[in-house]
Formats: C-alpha cells, structure tokens, sequence
C-alpha cells in the first residue's frame, strides 16, 4: 500500500488511542480528587491530583505557559478542549478524522462514518456542556467512541496491510501511555513517604489499575491486597492484560514479523529484543533495576521502535 | 417568455405525466409528518457518510452538504434512447476533433473551425502536439451538461471534457433513494446506475499503454482540501484502485511509479482529478506542489496514460461549442441528434451590438469560466449589473459569449414552503475506451431559489435522483 497511506492509518490509529487514554488519565484523577485525603505534607505532588495527567502527558511546561495555577478546570479545558494542544482529546479526534478524511479509501464506510460522527459530536463540547453532561460521563463517551471505533475496525476491516498498521499503531500508542500511566506512582509517591502502604498509596495503585481497567483484573488474579510488586507484575509482564506492556509488545511483534520483507531485519530484530525482554522478564528484575529506570528504559525503546517502523515503511525512499 | 416553463412532473392541464405516477401515487398516500422524517434521514445520513464539499471562498476547511432533495427527476426510456444515441455522436466527434487538432488539423484546413479559435486558444497544448494516445481518445469520462426547454426539446449547454464532477452524487443518491424508497423501485422497472465505478474501471483497463495486460490504475486527486476530495477517494474506494497525491509518485526512466511499503510499483494508468497545469511543475506550472515532476514526459513516451488526455478544455472551451454540431457533421457525416443552444459570439461585431441590444433577455458567459462564477442572467439581473457587463464586454468581447435565456424544464422540489417547481438540468457521464458508454441517466442538478436558473453546488444548487423509467 501507499506509504502516505499507512502513515496516517497508522497515526489515525495513535490519535485515537490516545483520546482515551487522556479520558483515561483523567477520569481517575476526576475520582481521586474527589476523594477525602489529608494533605499531610503540602507540596507533595499526591496532594495535587491535577498534576497527575499533565505529568503523565509530558505536557506540564505546556500547561503552565498557559495558566499561572493548578486548576482542575483549567487542566480539564487544557487536556479535553484546548484546540491549541496537539495532545488534547479535542485535538487528537480532529487529527485522527482528518487523517481518515485523507485516506478513506483505505478503511472501510462504516470505520469513516464513526469516526466521523464522532468528531462531529466533539465539536459540539464545550466546557460548560461537559459540566452539564458531567465530566465522568463525558469522559465515559470518549472511551466508548474509542471502544466503537476499535470495533467497528476489527468487526469490518480486511485483514490487509492497512489493518495491519492501524493495529501497529494503536498498541504502540497504548504500550507507551501504560509505562506512562505506571510511571506516574514514581513522581507521586517518593519511597520516604510514610505513607507507604496506607490508604493513600493503596487509593493511588487502584486508581493506576482503574485508569487501565485492570482493577477488576487484578482482584480476580490475585484474590488479594494490591500491591505495587503485582501492579507492576500485572500491567508490565503478563501477557493476557490487554493493556500491559507484554501483551502490546506481543501485537507489536507479531504484525511487524507479518509485515516483514528483506528490508525489516534491523526492525525485527529491535522488536524481537523487546518481545524477549518482556516474555521472559522477571518481576525481581524489575523491582531490583527500579521500576522508574525500567520505565524510562522501556519509552525510550518504544520510540526508537516507532521511529524505525517510521523509517521502513511510513516515509518514502526513492 | 410568457409560457410556463415545462414541468417534468406536471402536464400544462395539471394532470401528472404517465412516468411520474407511482410516484405521484406514493407522495399522495404517504403522511406529510413520514416524507419529513424520511427527508431528515437523508440528510442526517449524508453527513454521516461525509459526502460533503468544500466551498472556495469561504473559510477553509468550511464543509458543506449538497442539498439532496428526494423528489427524483424521471425520464421515460424511450426518451432516454434519443438522449444517449445524441451523447454518444457528440463525445465521439469531440474525441475526433481532439486527435484532429493535436494531428493533422483537417478541420481547421477545411476551415470548419476557424484555426485561430483553436491554436491560440489557451487551453490548446501545443506540447501535445504529434503525441499519438491510446485509442486515440481525449476525453475518457465526459459530463455532458443537459437542459429540456419543452417536449422532446433538449440542448447541450455546455461539454465538460476536463475532470468533470458529480458522478459520486449521481451514486451516493441513488443509494440514499433505494434506501428511502424501496417500494417505487419494486413496483416499477428503474435502469441500476451502481455498475458506473465497473464501466470507468473497464474503460481506464482498455486505455492502458500498450502490451499492458494488467494495467495499475490509480485515481491522482489534489488533496483532502479540493472541494470533489469526498469523490476522488469514493470512485478510487469503488474501483478498488489506490487514491493517490502528486507526493505519492515519481518517475524514473519515464516511468511512473508509487511509493509504496513494500517499495516502488509501476502505475499505468491515472485517472487523474488534477488540472492540466498543474500536473507536472518540469512541464506546466512550475509552482505546482501537487503535480509529478517528470510525469508529461511519461506521458509523451508513452508509458502512462492520463485520463483525461493534457488539454481537452480546448474543445469543451464556450468560443469552440458553437462548432460542434459542426464537428459532428465533419468526422461522422451524421446530423447532430443534440441540438446547440444557439450562440453569440461577442468577437462577432454583429453579435456584439445585437447582445448589448438585448443584455436584459440573454445569459452572458465567460468563454474559460465554469462553476456558474462570472455569468450573467439577463431577466434576473439589475441595471447595474448589466452595466458592469456592458464595460466588461466592450473591455475584452472575446472572453464572452451570450445565449438566449432558455426555460429550463422545472421539476417538483422541497422548499420551506411545501413542493414547488424548480429549474433543473442533467449531466450525463460518457466514457470512451473502446467503446462508448453510459449510465442510465446522471446527475440532476436543481437551483433552490425561485425563478434561479443557476444550478450550480457552488452556487446553491441542489441535486435529485435520476430514473430511467421503462415504460
């Protein structure tokens, strides 16, 4: 297929991806905020569950050259409708529509229509209607419309190259938002707190398992407390969690073995290192090297990754 | 002027023509209160669908709907007949008369066409002079504009023989009204248009390069920002065929290629939805940023077929329409079975003083313009207006021509008020290969506004579906 082509399906695919993991993200800091907790020691970043998403996003210094304080409606208009974020959910539904616009010949009508009566409904929002709506409800619709568009790919997509690379980017997108997501507890939970397997840190491990849908998950494989060990065990290594890491590294693999021709063995072999890292991992290991490092270790290897799978197959080489 | 203007619907008596009566049936027995729903459901699902258009000089990126009305324009086969054999003759001495020119040039020595309205008109390419194409066809896909003054009396008002528009709305509303109405294409024998994306598939097949058994055929659009982008990417999805940009090709050893993910892949024929000069920036206009460089040369080696051919308008241009029936007579040796509106040409001195006489009965045209912009309709227009006609054609009389204003035929639509008649016309899409074909009608399009006979969607047209109705 057409390089242009699989780049924005591949991109179409990362932008909604990442609307719900904004909706994600921030539905559980809409929840935590709205729990009772003391602040015991005042700028500690717990205190501030509206930090959470923007630390999670990467997009703190962006937000604070647009607002002097911490507000979650201001966070809320930054992340959900500011048209000037490329990572808003606002902005992540236009690019990805516009990108199916450009290529719609290569999704199926019913994947256009969606995608397209979605962003025509997002633009209907405002801040004032979110309130009205309610914001978990809103933020609810957003997974939902992420949810439908995933089915209505899988339910009507030929199994071609261009499904391929939607699938490519999706779990991309979503290998990188969970080591995010993870990563989070790091800069929120600093090992001297006292805190340390109180409520709070118990309310902020449930609120990473709920912002991937792995609360329900976790209970039914553990049976048990949460602990950090086990988060980390359930949303990095095991391989039947659909958002961990090992499970999209997994997807990640196989399609680009799938795609693979004489010019992809530098690419497979990356993503097969990351494959046997992840299947073959140890929780120990992890624990022992510090889930921070292997975090940074992992973002940093995903996007070498997507850049080669850029280099390959998106832009063209005459 | 003082008659009515035909009613597609309507006899003069009132009475409903006998090809409108299962429709007239069901708009009788169904509620008023079901026809609305069912109108809101076309429209809620137009959008949906996306099949909207861009409109230049309003802000960019505006997006807008082609009013679809769901009162369809029906022609009895019989009549149907007539019309295809007359665009059939017409494309085929149009395509005559382009390997003529761009060749020997016999019409211009047999001064049935004066030579300079040809070689020094701009859309004439002298590039292609010499280049010898396959089938020796121009003007792959025409859009024949239509429009019916009274019984039986059909002109041609204009031939669009460049990248001609709107078969995806002739589609798209035949889908909409199977979907609506399913019960009126049950009870009664309406000719399917479905097939059209196959025909054009076939037809860029039999033009391929020669000793192309499998030929790659790509659809070449502008971008997501022309306004026809919704049908570019729709007639590529439909044929199957990749949408492709200028960017998304190169040629090497005047061959054309896509850049794809498994490397580069020949492409030999393009159905391209780019204008001539901007097709290649080595060849044309050098600024263009969504030509192909290299791409005429390609072309000129032969290696790739463009459909259209490079400079078709010349023949589509208003200043050569007078000659058609013309050329008809010239290649085919058979009188024109369409008829030419008649036409003044204001470079005629003669001409000239009889429309500036008469600029309150006639429509001016520009000569290269299209879309419906820089015209002017006599009856409707203001005495300022036409004063600004009046400067500019005694400015530049070479550039217009002036036509009697023609009643067009009106057909039944739905307007704020209830059903009234508006003014239609018909845009048949001929495609030539090997051989000559049609689809069973084409696009109607209507002008919303009372008493408009500018039905363009640019300038606030609408459009219907068209049925061709064995009777």
């Amino acid at each position: 297929m057409l390089c242009r082509v699989a780049n924005e399906l591949f991109w179409m695919a990362r932008h909604i991806e990442r609307t719900e993991n904004i909706a994600r993200m921030l539905d559980v800091t809409y929840r935590t905020s709205l729990m009772p907790y003391q602040v015991t020691e005042p700028g500690l970043a717990w205190a501030e569950p509206w930090s959470v998403p923007l630390i999670t996003a990467g997009l703190a210094t962006e937000y604070y050259q647009r607002n002097a304080v911490l507000s979650a409606e201001a966070v809320l208009k930054f992340l959900i409708l500011d048209s000037s974020n490329p990572s808003s959910v606002y902005c992540c539904l236009r690019a990805a529509r516009e990108s199916a616009r450009s290529v719609r010949g290569a999704i199926t009508s019913e994947m256009y229509e969606d995608l397209n009566a979605a962003w025509l409904e997002m633009r209907n929002y405002d801040y004032d209607s979110i309130q009205q709506m309610g914001v978990s409800n809103f933020l609810e619709w957003v997974k939902m419309r992420s949810h439908l568009f995933r089915g209505v790919t899988f339910g009507t997509m030929l199994r071609d190259e261009a499904y391929h690379f939607i699938r490519l980017g999706t779990h991309l997108e979503r290998a990188d938002n969970t080591a995010r997501i993870l990563d989070v507890k790091y800069h929120l939970l600093l090992p001297s707190s006292a805190d340390v397997g109180g409520a709070v840190d118990y309310y902020q491990w449930a609120a990473v398992l709920q912002s991937v849908s792995g609360f329900e998950s976790y209970r039914k494989i553990y049976s048990d407390v949460i602990t950090p060990r086990r988060v980390a065990e359930l949303l990095i290594l095991r391989d039947d969690m659909p958002r961990s890491l090992h499970c999209c590294i997994n997807f990640i693999h196989e399609t680009i073995e799938h795609l693979g021709d004489g010019r992809t063995r530098e690419l497979e072999r990356n993503s097969g290192q990351l494959h046997a890292q992840l299947h073959y991992g140890r929780t120990d290991d992890i624990i022992d090297l510090g889930l921070h490092q292997y975090l940074m270790d992992f973002l940093q290897r995903i996007s070498v990754l997507g850049d080669e799978i850029s280099r390959v197959f998106l832009v063209p080489s005459v | 002027m003082s008659r009515l203007p035909y009613n597609e619907m309507h006899a003069e008596d009132g009475s409903v023509r006998p090809h409108y009566g299962p429709f007239a049936n069901w708009l009788a027995q169904t509620a008023a209160s079901r026809i609305a729903q069912k109108r809101d459901e076309a429209e809620r699902a137009f959008h949906r669908l996306g099949i909207t258009f861009a409109v230049y000089g309003e802000d960019s990126g505006n997006e807008r709907l082609i009013p679809f009305d769901l009162v369809p324009r029906i022609i009895p086969a019989a009549e149907w007949t007539v019309l295809e054999r007359g665009l059939k003759q017409r494309v085929q001495a149009l395509n005559a008369f382009l390997h003529d020119i761009y060749h020997d040039q016999k019409i211009l020595a047999a001064g049935r066409v004066p030579a300079e309205r040809v070689l020094d008109n701009t859309q004439y390419r002298r590039e292609m002079q010499g280049i010898n194409l396959p089938g020796n066809i121009y003007a792959h896909i025409a859009g024949v504009d239509l429009v019916r003054a009274g019984e039986g009396e059909w002109y041609v008002l204009e031939d669009n023989l460049r990248v001609p528009s709107g078969v995806s709305y002739m589609l798209e509303n035949r889908r909409m009204m199977m979907r609506l109405l399913p019960e009126l294409f049950a009870s009664q024998s309406i000719r399917p248009v479905q097939h059209y994306p196959d025909m054009l598939l076939k037809n860029l097949h039999q033009v391929s390069p020669a000793g192309e058994d499998a030929p790659t055929v790509a659809v070449l659009t502008p971008g997501a920002y022309n306004s026809a982008y919704f049908e570019h990417a729709f007639l590529a999805q439909q044929m199957g065929v990749q949408l492709v940009e200028g960017q998304d090709l190169f040629v090497q050893n005047d061959t054309v290629f896509m850049h794809t993910t498994r490397g580069p892949q020949r492409v030999h024929v393009i159905y391209r939805r780019v204008d001539d000069d901007f097709l290649d920036p080595r060849a044309f206009r050098s600024d263009s940023m969504i030509g192909v460089p290299g791409l005429f040369a390609a072309y000129r080696a032969g290696r790739v077929t463009l459909a259209n051919a490079i400079g078709t308008g010349v023949a589509d241009d208003k200043s050569i329409y007078p000659y058609v029936p013309d050329m008809i007579r010239f290649y085919l040796a058979e009188e024109p079975i369409l008829n030419n509106v008649p036409t003044y040409q204001l470079a005629r001195p003669a001409d000239r003083d009889y429309v500036l006489e008469h600029l309150g009965e006639l429509v001016v045209k520009e000569v290269h313009g299209a879309g419906g912009y820089g015209m002017l309709v006599g009856p409707a227009s203001t005495a300022a207006e036409r004063a600004v006609f009046r400067e500019r054609i005694l400015a530049s009389p070479g550039t217009y021509i002036a036509q009697p204003t023609l009643a067009l035929s009106t057909c039944p639509t739905f307007v704020e008020s209830g059903l009234a008649p508006r003014h239609i016309d018909l845009r048949p899409y001929v495609l030539s290969g090997l051989t000559v074909n049609l689809c069973p009608g084409g696009l109607t399009r209507v002008a919303l506004r009372e008493g408009s006979l500018v039905v363009n969607s640019s300038q606030g047209g609408g459009t219907k579906d068209t049925w061709v109705v064995e009777s």
